[in-house]
């Protein structure tokens, strides 16, 4: 029942995008996303969708499949949309119904607007299609590894993010339990009104829990016990190593970004 | 030439907070002593004391009165907390509450991060501990995948890795199939025979102290017996008394003896099918 959600979506492979250091990953999508907002013509939003097409080639992964990233997000941009269409005024008048206008500004932001915040989806969405989510954790910690001198608890936000994907495919198995043992005592999870569905969960979600609790305090032993005392004097096991493609993505990168400050107005 | 003690009790009690605010005295003065490369097995009853005897072994607990030195330490000494915990390793029950790392190298990973041992260093010392317990295929696999006695044996690789004098498994084979239960055994084993580490092994089940160094039985916070496991095994009422199974070729042979039968002592099947040949040869 549970083992058709995908976590964090990621899909195993061996593409460019697969092999780069998530590290130059993550700070080519900050960049990408600063460079999609100075885009501001044509030509410029034409460039950044030529290289997300390039980009989704890269990563080997089907067009269809990529695409669907853009389903749970539909909504917001058919709404950002019809706000620009309806709001934005300016330039040659296409349609008028009283003191209603459709405005030729409207119409271009609206187009604007949609294609900026689809190419960030995609962007993101080849991101976690493309990394495991440890080697996001990891890459995410090493980044934001000169905050800590600030006081940002980075290892521990680090450890407690590993720590979550360690346990999220136990809890689910465990979930996948609870509910074959409590519909094996004749609770019924799949029929009636929402709140009645939503009653129904209270017998899964307070055995999950307690045993959540039990586990948490066991793990806090077992760590202590391996020596745990917090992230001072703490080493790492090195694993992200740059090669290479991330030279290749900085360059890809400062191209990038000449060429889009080139072109806009 | 005297046995070196790598763990030595001496007339050490500890008590919990109960639920009403009174101490609750678990261990009532215990004294023992572990020697060095010995293989130890310690039997009790549910609540006898025996997973709080392991916790003061590594400082996860300090004793409230006595004293207990882990190669001549004291484990009260604050500053030597840590490298306690490096030289005995511990094992829990459950294989699921115990690995912290998203993958089995992270895992074994974890506690030489703990230590702060170079990353170069730290690889050679996973990959060594990985072929250690036979798990070095498994190195980028996701822990949830494995069986439960995988798991353990990766729980092993983890304190094997920082070099310790010293396992302790409570109860590490409570929870496996009997499959796993001879994994982790034979692997107790063999780290006990060809590596030199100490083993405490804290168990339900007496047929998995048949062939240690010694056997000692906990009851109600003290040490009932101690002793050689034929010692130990021989005196099945007192056993019985306390709640205790013993090993199943121990109990068939009491059993037969008391059905008038003369068979001698003995801890393994092979031994006592033979003897059982013969009875019946010779009638
Ligand atoms: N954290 C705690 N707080 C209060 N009482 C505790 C705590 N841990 C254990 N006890 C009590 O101490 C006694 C001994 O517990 P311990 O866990 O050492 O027994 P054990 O021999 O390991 O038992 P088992 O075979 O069930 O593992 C038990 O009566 C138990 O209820
Ligand atoms: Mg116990």
């Amino acid at each position: 029942m549970l083992q058709n959600i995908a976590i964090g979506q990621y899909v195993p492979g061996q593409s460019f995008l697969h092999r780069a250091d998530p590290r130059s990953k993550l700070l080519f999508i900050v960049l990408f996303a600063t460079l999609v907002f100075l885009g501001n013509n044509t030509i410029t939003h034409s460039i950044l969708i030529g290289f997300t097409l390039f980009t989704i080639l890269l990563s080997r992964l089907s067009f269809t499949y990529i695409l669907k990233s853009l389903k749970p997000v539909w909504f917001l941009i058919l709404f950002t949309v019809i706000l620009h269409i309806f709001m934005t005024k300016g330039g040659t008048v296409y349609y008028q119904w009283g003191s209603f206008t459709i405005e030729e500004q409207g119409v271009r932001q609206a187009i604007f607007i949609s294609i900026r915040l689809g190419l960030l989806i995609l962007f993101s969405s080849l991101l976690t299609l493309t990394t495991s989510p440890m080697d996001l954790t990891e890459g995410l910690e090493r980044l934001l590894r000169p905050f800590g001198r600030i006081g940002v608890p980075v290892h521990e936000i680090a450890l407690m993010m590993s720590i979550a994907l360690r346990f999220i495919p136990t809890l689910m198995e465990e979930t996948d339990k609870i509910i074959k043992a409590q519909t094996a005592r004749g609770a019924d999870f799949t029929s009636g009104n929402l709140v009645r569905r939503a009653k129904n969960l209270i017998p899964i979600a307070i055995p999950l829990f307690i045993s959540a609790f039990r586990r948490a305090e066991e793990l806090a032993l077992a760590m202590e016990a391996r020596g745990y005392r917090g992230g001072v004097g703490r080493t790492r096991l090195n694993k992200l190593q740059f090669t290479w493609r991330d030279v290749a993505i900085a360059v890809v990168a400062a191209a990038l970004t000449f060429v889009i400050w080139w072109w806009r107005t | 030439m005297k046995p070196e003690n790598l763990l030595t009790f001496s007339d050490v009690t500890f008590s919990y907070d109960g639920e009403e605010g009174q101490r609750v005295k678990v261990l009532k003065g215990v004294d023992l002593s572990i020697a060095k490369g010995s293989f130890v097995s310690v039997l009790g009853h549910n609540g006898s004391g025996k997973s709080t005897l392991a916790k003061l072994m590594n400082a996860l607990l300090l004793p409230e009165g006595g004293k207990i030195l882990v190669s001549g330490v004291d484990t009260k000494d604050g500053e030597m907390i840590w490298e306690i915990r490096r030289h005995v390793g511990m094992v829990f029950q459950n294989p699921d509450n115990q690995i912290v790392g998203a993958t089995v190298e992270d895992d074994v990973a974890f506690g030489l991060e703990n230590m702060g041992v170079d990353p170069k260093e730290m690889r050679n010392r996973i990959d060594e501990a990985l072929l250690s317990v036979g798990m070095e295929k498994y190195a980028l696999a996701q822990p949830y995948r494995l069986s439960g006695g995988q798991k353990q044996r990766v729980a092993i690789a983890g304190i094997m890795a920082m070099r310790p004098s010293v396992i302790i498994l409570d109860e590490a084979t409570a929870m496996l199939d009997p499959q796993g239960r001879q994994e982790v055994m034979h692997l107790a084993r063999r780290l006990n025979r060809e590596e030199g580490i100490t083993v405490v092994n804290i168990t339900h089940f007496p047929e998995e102290a048949i062939d240690s160094d010694r056997v000692i039985v906990m009851e109600n916070g003290e040490v009932l017996m101690e002793g050689h496991p034929a010692e130990v095994f021989s005196q099945v009422d007192r056993l019985q008394q306390a709640g205790l199974d013993v090993p199943f070729v121990v109990r068939v042979r009491h059993e037969l003896i008391a059905k008038g039968y003369d068979l001698p002592f003995e801890l393994h099947q092979e031994e006592l099918v033979e003897h059982l040949c013969r009875l019946l040869l010779t009638r």
